[in-house]
């Protein structure tokens, strides 16, 4: 599903984020990319979404190579990508029920076809009847369900989040992060940055912990050691 | 993608343009008076044209030659020359007046009659009256067969009595070009009207741009409604300065009237034609949708997402 072959990233201004960077995520898996601020998670999420190209080495995302994928072709990858992020990034001056529509809408997908997952993605993360709200209107929580919501309304094969639970009180990350589960659940693949620790080890999903820009660990079954002295 | 899911997001995209105009009133209509005043003026000038040419038109193209014979040349040799003259390529018709039927109507139009009865002698000279063939009265022609007529020893005068004619019709080439130029650098100036109001726009919604590329949607999805409120402008830019031109029209038609008849015509003002309408609504219509491409193709590739 994912594959990370030897991959630096070098920015603009000459801060290197990542440095041979080297993973492979499995269909179905949930991982969870761990590390202080600046370690490098949010760049590995990045390239993942191709929002940023690897300065060396090769991302392979759902089988394509994201450094030789033609600009045309990206708006096609990266509907195959549900995003989840940290400020959950919603439209404030349209209703929840259309930022969820979005990503189906520029898919061309019909009309019928829109209404019907649209409610069933706002079903999943138990906001059926709130379509008609801003999202001002609703709680930080809510928000980030919709964010959640409009992810995986078109059913993408890979569901990646950024600090989703970075903004709420440890009950409402740990009902996120179930959410999250229940995807991983039903087949698709999950990679989560957070710096959560406590999450992390009571999902006791394989973490990736990255440290100035390289893998510093990576455990199936994260030994306290690894994820403690984070 | 199916017709009929194609057209569902075109409908989509151009509903979701006419509520965002919609939305700001006055700004839309600002932008539609300047865009619809910078297409009223060359419409504008050319129903001045069109007026100014079928006006005038019954005598534009009678443009002529009188050539005045010595008062010594019998009506005889006249006749000859009427028949010389007659036989040239370029002369189309040639009317001979004698010096009698001269006299005659000179006595009935200019209103000297009991003056002119104190005469002896006729001092009227025969005269032959020339048409040219060359419909266009150019310039050209008539100054060849002036010279050419001018060189008869029997000829006393020749002259070419529409000069002011061809003024008129060179002050009308003028103004075309005039119109040209003027709707060259209007239509230029609509592009820069709309295109700068497209990128306020796309400036406006680069949230919406970024959240929409983010999740997939493509150059050409993201442009769209941009386009469409593009079109949308110059359609109603069009729409107005059509609305605009009539009312001038309509104002205009009794003075021009009155100034008509003062001079015997019953000239009626002429509007725009159905073609006219069409130009203008099609102008508006290709100066909004190329004024929204530049700017959405300058500006949207700038605006990629960021996490």
């Amino acid at each position: 599903m994912i594959i990370f072959d030897r991959v630096s990233k070098r920015y603009a201004n000459g801060r290197e984020a990542l440095t041979n960077v080297s993973f492979n995520v499995h269909n179905g898996e949930m991982v969870f990319l761990t590390g202080r601020s600046g370690a490098g998670k949010s760049t590995v999420l990045k390239l993942i979404a191709l929002l940023e190209r690897p300065t060396r080495g090769a991302v392979l995302v759902n089988g394509r190579n994201t450094q030789s994928l033609k600009s045309r072709h990206i708006a096609a990858f990266r509907r195959r990508i549900g995003v989840v992020f940290q400020d959950h990034k919603l439209l404030a001056d349209r209703p929840v029920y259309d930022n969820v529509a979005l990503p189906l809408a520029v898919a061309a997908t019909p009309l019928k076809e829109i209404d019907k997952r649209v409610r069933a993605a706002l079903d999943q993360v138990g906001l059926l009847g709130k379509e008609r709200a801003l999202p001002l209107e609703l709680s930080v929580g809510e928000q980030q369900r919709v964010g959640i919501a409009r992810a995986v309304v078109s059913k993408p094969p890979l569901l990646i989040a950024d600090e989703p639970t970075g903004n709420l009180d440890p009950d409402l990350s740990l009902e996120v992060m179930r959410l999250f589960r229940r995807f991983q659940d039903v087949g698709v693949t999950v990679v989560i940055a957070t710096h959560d620790h406590h999450l992390v080890r009571e999902f006791g999903q394989r973490v990736i912990v990255l440290e100035n820009g390289q893998v510093h660990g990576d455990a199936a079954d994260p030994l306290p050691s690894v994820v403690a002295t984070r | 993608m199916s017709f009929a899911v194609a057209g569902g997001r075109h409908l989509h995209a151009l509903i979701g343009s006419v509520g965002r105009l919609a939305r700001s009133p006055l700004a839309t209509l600002l932008t539609l008076l300047v865009i619809a005043l910078a297409l009223a003026l060359p419409a504008a000038l050319r129903l001045f044209v069109i007026n100014a040419q079928a006006a005038t038109g019954n005598f534009a193209n009678a443009v002529d030659l009188s050539v005045y014979l010595k008062t010594d040349v019998p009506l005889g040799k006249a006749q000859q020359l009427a028949k010389a003259a007659q036989g040239r390529a370029d002369v189309a018709a040639v009317t001979l007046i004698p010096a009698d039927q001269g006299l005659e109507d000179f006595r009935r139009y200019s209103g000297f009659g009991e003056a002119l009865a104190a005469l002896k002698d006729n001092p009227l000279p025969h005269v032959l009256h020339v048409l040219p063939r060359a419909m266009d009265g150019s310039a050209a022609t008539l100054e060849s067969l002036r010279r050419y007529f001018s060189a008869w020893p029997e000829v006393d005068l020749v002259q070419v009595d529409s000069e002011w004619v061809m003024r008129f019709n060179a002050i009308l080439e003028v103004l075309r070009r005039l119109l040209a130029i003027a709707a060259a650098l209007l239509g230029v100036g609509v592009l820069a009207v709309i295109g700068n109001t497209i990128r306020l726009e796309i400036q406006g919604r680069r949230a919406e741009i970024e959240v929409t590329k983010l999740v997939g949607g493509s150059n050409a999805f993201v442009r769209r409604p941009f386009l469409y409120a593009g079109v949308l402008y110059g359609l109603g830019g069009a729409l107005l300065a059509w609305a605009i031109v009539a009312t001038v029209v309509a104002v205009l038609g009794e003075p021009a009237a009155t100034l008509a008849r003062l001079y015997g015509s019953r000239y009626v003002l002429r509007g725009l034609s159905r073609e006219d309408i069409g130009v203008l609504l099609g102008a508006g219509v290709a100066l909004g949708w190329l004024g929204a491409w530049i700017s959405a193709a300058r500006h949207l590739r700038s605006i990629e997402p960021r996490a």
